[in-house]
């Protein structure tokens, strides 16, 4: 049943991220797409969403999946399922948080789990340039310039990023740089 | 420490309303309204807390929520400031993806978000530049970068096993680090 699934896709989701924001990415990229419960570019679509809306990034990503695959139903068990695992650890770890603090266990893993997590993002990030650049994609929207533009908003994007610029602003900026291409190649 | 937990919802409800970009963007803002305005904790609570959701898993933001709520008001405590994080993200979420649905077929959102994918490619990889920068360097950092990155990129392993694995590798070398420099 969807419901049971997306609670428990998520649960796992939860339960192995660490380091929070994007470290989520991977596994959402890999449950979800997986599934076929989202495209990979619908992906890359809410990261944009999530970046401009208030929240964690992960919850507005399990709503959105939970949302897009099983409705209002859907959305409460995927956030419900991302939530439980900190929530319980937290519960855990409080109790004995000084035991936990100085735990060599705990430090020994974190010293192999900081460097994963950016060597599993980095691998997200090759899917998110495979999906948008590759000129074969079948989401392409107009398939002729969309390598073209693509590398010319991404090259703006990183200059205002550089510059300091704010996420929200820089997702505006590309939305109407999209928008000017669109309607220059395609009408 | 006993605290209205009504007040602890509405609290973390504001939090997870005004929070843009989660996780670290809302220590500043607990720190102001949970230690200074409210004092249901202090600022070396809010130091540990960090230091807690930053090695357990889970969003950092649902670690803090649900740790302040504990430390302010037990397990309901802990109970209502998480659900109050998480309340506003859902309730919009839920209606921008309604919205974006019933307009998805229209030419300018379709260019919009053709665009905007270039644009979040940029925030990618300035964010995993950050992350970079502030993780610990050192071989046994650069093996397991190096290490996760082939594994999930090209090898296609379950992230799972990788992550287990790159933990397990982290615990073994410090171990033989540690006894290395007691000798």
């Amino acid at each position: 049943m969807i419901f049971i699934s997306l609670f428990l896709t998520f649960f796992k989701i939860g339960l192995f991220t660490f380091g929070g924001g994007y470290a989520m990415l991977p596994l959402i990229q890999e449950a979800v797409v997986q599934q076929g419960w989202v495209s990979e570019s619908r992906i890359i679509d809410f990261i944009a969403v999530s970046e401009s809306t208030p929240g964690p990034f992960a919850i507005n990503m399990a709503t959105y999946v939970g949302t897009a695959t099983g409705g209002f139903f859907g959305a409460v068990c995927a956030t419900l399922g991302v939530v439980l695992p900190s929530f319980i650890v937290i519960l855990i770890v409080a109790r004995f948080y000084d035991k936990y603090k100085n735990s060599s266990i705990v430090q020994g893993a974190m010293t192999g789990l900081k460097p994963a997590v950016i060597g599993l993002i980095g691998s997200a990030v090759l899917t998110v340039v495979r999906t948008i650049l590759l000129p074969a994609s079948p989401e392409a929207v107009f398939p002729d310039t969309e390598f073209f533009c693509t590398l010319v908003i991404f090259g703006i994007s990183m200059a205002l990023l550089i510059k300091k610029v704010h996420p929200i602003v820089l997702i505006g900026v590309s939305a109407a740089l999209g928008i000017v291409f669109g309607y220059i190649f395609i009408g | 420490m006993k605290t209205n937990k009504l007040q602890l919802f509405i609290t973390f409800f504001k939090i997870g309303l005004f929070t843009f970009g989660g996780g670290y963007a809302m220590v500043p803002v607990i720190s102001e309204e949970i230690a200074h305005k409210k004092k249901w904790i202090t600022d070396d609570d809010i130091l540990e807390i960090v230091a807690i959701a930053e090695s357990t898993p889970g969003p950092i933001a649902i670690n803090m929520a649900t740790f302040v709520g504990w430390r302010a008001s037990g397990l309901a405590g802990a109970a209502l400031a998480t659900f109050g994080t998480v309340l506003p993200s859902f309730l919009i979420i839920f209606t921008i993806s309604g919205i974006l649905d019933a307009f998805q077929g229209l030419k300018p959102l379709q260019y919009a978000f053709f665009g905007i994918r270039a644009g979040v490619l940029a925030l990618l990889i300035k964010a995993l530049w950050t992350m970079y920068k502030k993780c610990p360097k050192g071989a046994v950092s650069y093996i397991v970068m190096a290490g996760s990155f082939i594994a999930a990129a090209f090898l296609k392993i379950d992230l799972i096993i990788i992550i287990i694995c790159c933990a397990a590798f982290g615990l073994i070398s410090s171990f033989i680090l540690k006894r290395r420099a007691g000798k």
